[in-house]
């Protein structure tokens, strides 16, 4: 208030008093905007004067013999955006100077290494800018397996799930620009609908820590945010092309920023992405081509004290699905799998033909944040995303060209957070959120729906904090309360509803009785406290050990609750139950950090107890005029993950450096100690890397990659083969052997109009061609998978 | 300084909360009110429930093999009934009717199979005393179909005819189901006993 008053002050007594008296002094002080705190150092300079001051300890500085009249201030700060404050000088003045110190909205300045995470206690891991560029042209799946502890769950090369830790699908969230994606990622066969090249900061939590983001995350957090816009008058742009060998074709992806020094901006971006069918080494997965266009629009302003962002997005893919994967039945499965071949080999072909995926996403969203002196900061946020998914199979008759699958999920969501972070020891942040989602299944397929028509609302608050104990030790906990309520009507067949013992248990629930079915409307509640707490400690200046402690909870998907018929493409019958309540994981992560110019290592070993752990597995047959089927069957059970990550690196000389990867993960189902399904096998990776700034920045980097077998999986299932007419062993189960692959990278920067503003760079992967399948494949009974890929990327700055 | 700032602050963290609240209630009220119809019953498409081999000999009363699946890919098992044993060393004239019987009238299916018989064939495969089984009719290819067959019995005893239909299959074939690929439709196991 005290500043107010000077400045009003101040400001009458300059516009009244001219009188030619040069022995003024202007007495300032520097403060903080945000926390009120002193800042020292700020340079304080009188323009068109040349005199210059700095700041002292308290923030205090001054100006002697200034004649009255009115000055203008350039005051600048490490770290801070300069500001040009005019001010009326009568007689002695005392000024008081805020300027901004905490740059987050303010991206573009801050210090290279001081590196803002998500959590602090957590395991986290960022994709660096090279890995991006690498992986430009592949999916994000693909693009987060360059770290520590993530694998993928494939259905072929372009159906890519990120796995974390072992964990995956609804255990995995994707916050896309802020906003949680929300794209059936209940499904196998579902990979996330982003396009990589949108938003380029790619940031990995493993485990529930983010409480912020959700409290379902058993598995882990995948955060992309937009490349921070300069607060400056610019307009520039990237454009990167990528063509591979393997599947003969590649993607470009354009962006162009507009940014003014008001901080207004204007963001465009496109990509576009053709491949034909992908190469196994000796034959050709036909049917795998995809074809893939995405766009993002932004346009905001952002000032420290208050912004505003409207976001919109638009990615659609069309994905093949191998041919020779559609199977009939059993006995198909079972051919299938003993087949060396496939049994479906074309020509190389551009064509996607059915069974395929095409699958749209919007996202459109409204962001606006206020900060609020001495206090913190409200960040108000709406967003919309509609996600269509045409699933297509080889189908006869009228309906050759109808999908097998079309469902619409549209999302609504409201989020509030406050941040409070105007105290140096500590910092807080609160938030609220309101989620509506609509699904619906569309009856015009003319097959069964797999999901059913549902409305599920969600609310969720919570509190984080971050408590600095001494410099070297923060401490972080946080709480959230999230309620999830699901109102599904859906079809039984009166045969699987009695056959699932739901006449006995659930008979209140039906609504109408269809004849051969019953129309159900479950409405289930589900309740989930979720909680964190860890510490960050550095031991000496370039070694930090963390541990983290969470409880995670996660209502059950609708796919858990509701699955019930046959997957037509994958041949198999999927079994949800209505009885599946929510699973609750506990998990103790520690990591250990050592960083110093001549090497450094990460070794973090994580335990996982999950509570009702909700999995899927085959454990039957169920018969049909059509053969026998697989049956999948939803179930819950205790399970425990013991695992580790560990990463070195050393750098031999400035030229060369080596990096190490491992990372083991071992999943078990205590209550019959069996292995879990689908953990991904243990892996190490190697690399060794030539880098010359000299020679146009030019690196060159050799990698071998050695995937164990999987030794621990459940045991197969017996199935009768009417066309052997003998009891066999599906093996189902059985995972593939080892393998060890091969890549090589080169690049080179060189300067056209700016400073290395054209990147060139080559990429083979497998490189000795060797076949192999890889255990979370899903397409691994069928085919090999991919052959050598080599490509090219081209990438320029503008 | 201080203590001036608490006042602000309530007001700020209670302008923020109540922006909040207008917020979620507005979404609440616009999603509650969303009364929901009932979703349609899917009407299936393609369903086979019912094949029905009808095997006529002259001298011999029809045997007829019959597989009906009335809940589809429901839990139930289809229904196999065979209507009598078959005679020792004897030829049978073999035709197949299939039919979709969740809709009312029965929907014929075979039909479709004529009008697209260059995308469909039956494979035979015969055991024990069913001694063999020969293609009685042809697309417009010139290739078998299998609606129309010939089956041979051998010396009395216990015998088997799976029966699968494959749409799609490699035209012409080795006769085996793994050269002719395609997707199964049917497939379907019938016991017999040879007297």
């Amino acid at each position: 208030m005290r500043f107010y008053l000077v400045l009003i002050f101040t400001c009458v007594a300059g516009n009244t008093s001219f009188a030619q008296d040069c022995n003024s002094i202007l007495f300032g002080e520097v403060i903080d905007f945000h926390d009120n705190t002193v800042l020292e150092n700020a340079t304080i300079t009188i323009t068109g004067k040349n005199l210059s001051t700095t700041s002292d300890e308290y923030g205090k500085f001054n100006f002697k013999t200034l004649c009255n009249g009115v000055i203008e201030l350039e005051v600048s700060h490490p770290n801070c955006r300069t500001q040009f404050i005019s001010i009326a000088i009568n007689g002695n003045t005392y000024q008081k100077i805020r300027i901004e110190h905490h740059l987050e909205e303010l991206n573009e300045v801050k210090v290279v290494g001081n590196e803002q995470k998500n959590t602090n206690s957590s395991q986290e891991e960022k994709l660096s800018k090279e890995d991006f560029e690498k992986s430009s042209g592949k999916s994000l799946g693909d693009a987060l397996k360059n770290m520590t502890g993530v694998s993928s769950l494939n259905t072929g090369a372009n159906v890519v799930k990120p796995v974390i830790q072992g964990l995956s699908g609804s255990r995995v969230l994707v916050i896309n620009n802020n906003t949680r994606m929300q794209d059936m990622e209940w499904g196998q066969e579902h990979a996330p609908n982003i396009d990589i090249n949108a938003n380029q900061h790619i940031s990995l939590i493993k485990g529930a820590a983010a409480l912020e983001y959700g409290g379902d995350a058993i598995g882990g957090v995948i955060v992309l945010k937009p490349l921070p816009i300069a607060r400056a008058d610019s307009l520039y742009g990237k454009t990167q092309l990528n063509l591979f060998s393997n599947g003969r074709g590649g993607n470009i992806s354009t962006s162009l920023t507009k940014s003014f020094e008001s901080g207004f901006y204007l963001k465009a971006q496109g990509s576009l992405k053709r491949l034909g069918d992908i190469e196994a080494p000796e034959y050709i997965l036909s049917n795998t081509g995809i074809k893939e266009n995405g766009i993002s629009l932004s346009a905001g302003k952002r000032d420290f004290v208050q912004g505003w962002e409207g976001y919109y997005s638009f990615f659609k893919t069309y994905i093949g699905i191998l041919a020779s994967s559609h199977i009939g039945n059993t006995d198909d499965l079972i051919t299938a799998i003993e087949s060396p071949t496939p049994l479906i080999i074309n020509d190389f072909s551009y064509t996607i033909d059915k069974p395929s995926q095409e699958v749209t996403h919007h996202l459109a969203k409204l962001n606006y944040y206020r900060r609020f002196t001495g206090f913190g900061k409200l960040n108000v946020q709406y967003d919309f995303q509609n996600n269509r998914r045409f699933e297509f199979d080889r189908r006869i008759g009228d309906n050759a060209d109808n999908a097998s699958l079309d469902l619409k999920l549209s999302t609504h969501t409201v989020s509030s957070t406050i941040q409070l972070d105007s105290k140096k020891e500590f910092e807080l942040k609160l938030g609220v959120l309101g989620r509506f989602q609509k699904n619906f299944a569309n009856p015009e397929t003319r097959v069964r729906r797999l999901i059913p028509d549902y409305n599920k609302y969600d609310f969720g608050a919570f509190v984080l904090g971050e408590f600095l104990m001494q410099p070297n030790l923060t401490i972080d906990a946080g709480i959230r309360y999230d309620f999830t309520r699901m109102n599904a009507k859906k079809f039984y067949r009166k045969s699987s509803w009695e056959e699932r013992g739901y006449d006995e248990d659930f008979s209140q629930l039906i609504i109408n009785d269809a004849g051969t079915q019953y129309l159900v409307n479950p409405i289930f509640d589900y309740h989930n406290v979720s909680a964190m707490t860890g510490l960050q400690y550095n031991l000496k200046e370039n070694q930090t050990l963390k541990l983290n402690l969470s409880l995670a909870k996660r209502a059950p998907n609708p796919s858990e609750l509701f699955s019930d018929g046959l997957h037509h493409s994958a041949a198999r019958i999927e079994l949800g139950d209505l009885r599946i309540k929510n699973e609750s994981s506990r998990k103790i992560s520690l990591s250990y950090e050592l960083n110093s110019q001549k090497w450094g290592f990460v070794l973090a070993p994580y335990l996982n107890n999950i509570k009702n752990f909700i999995l899927a597995e085959p454990n039957d047959l169920q018969f049909t005029i059509r053969g026998s089927f697989p049956v999948w069957s939803y179930r819950q059970t205790n399970a425990l993950l013991l695992g580790t990550d560990f990463s070195l690196y050393n750098n031999w000389s400035s030229k060369i450096r080596t990096n190490h990867k491992f990372s083991y993960v071992k999943g078990t189902d205590e209550s019959t100690n069996i292995p879990l399904i689908n953990i991904p096998a243990a892996n190490l990776n190697n690399s060794i890397s030539y880098s010359n700034i000299k020679w146009n920045n030019f690196i060159v980097t050799l990698e071998s990659q050695y995937v164990f077998e999987q030794k621990r999986f459940p045991p197969n299932i017996t199935v009768f083969s009417p066309q052997e007419q003998r009891e066999k062993e599906l093996n189902i189960n059985t995972p593939p052997p080892a393998y060890h692959l091969l890549s090589f990278d080169a690049s080179s920067k060189f300067s056209i109009q700016k400073k290395n503003d054209l990147s060139i760079g080559l990429n083979i992967t497998n490189i000795t061609n060797t076949n192999y399948r890889d255990y979370l494949n899903r397409l691994r009974y069928f085919v090999n998978n991919q052959g050598r890929n080599i490509s090219l990327r081209l990438i320029y700055n503008y | 300084m201080k203590k001036s700032h608490l006042p602000v602050k309530k007001s700020i963290l209670s302008r923020a909360l109540f922006t909040s609240a207008i917020i979620f209630s507005l979404c609440f009220v616009t999603s509650c009110s969303d009364d929901d119809e009932d979703p349609d019953p899917v009407v299936e498409e393609e369903v086979i429930t019912t094949i029905t081999v009808t095997l006529t000999s002259a001298g011999s009363p029809d045997i007829i093999l019959e597989s009906k699946d009335l809940d589809g890919d429901g839990p139930d098992a289809p229904v196999i009934t065979v209507s009598g044993n078959l005679v020792a060393n004897s030829t049978y004239a073999g035709s197949i009717e299939l039919l979709n019987e969740t809709e009312s009238p029965a929907e014929n299916i075979t039909e479709e199979i004529e009008e697209k018989d260059e995308e469909h064939q039956f494979f035979f495969t015969p055991s024990g005393s069913v001694s063999g089984v020969t293609y009685t009719d042809q697309d417009g290819n010139g290739n078998p179909i299998g609606l129309s067959f010939s089956l041979t019995t051998g010396d009395a005893g216990s015998g088997a005819l799976q029966i699968t239909l494959r749409h799609e299959p490699k035209k012409p074939n080795d006769g085996s189901l793994n050269d002719a690929g395609g997707e199964t439709d049917i497939a379907q196991n019938f016991s017999v006993t040879v007297e």
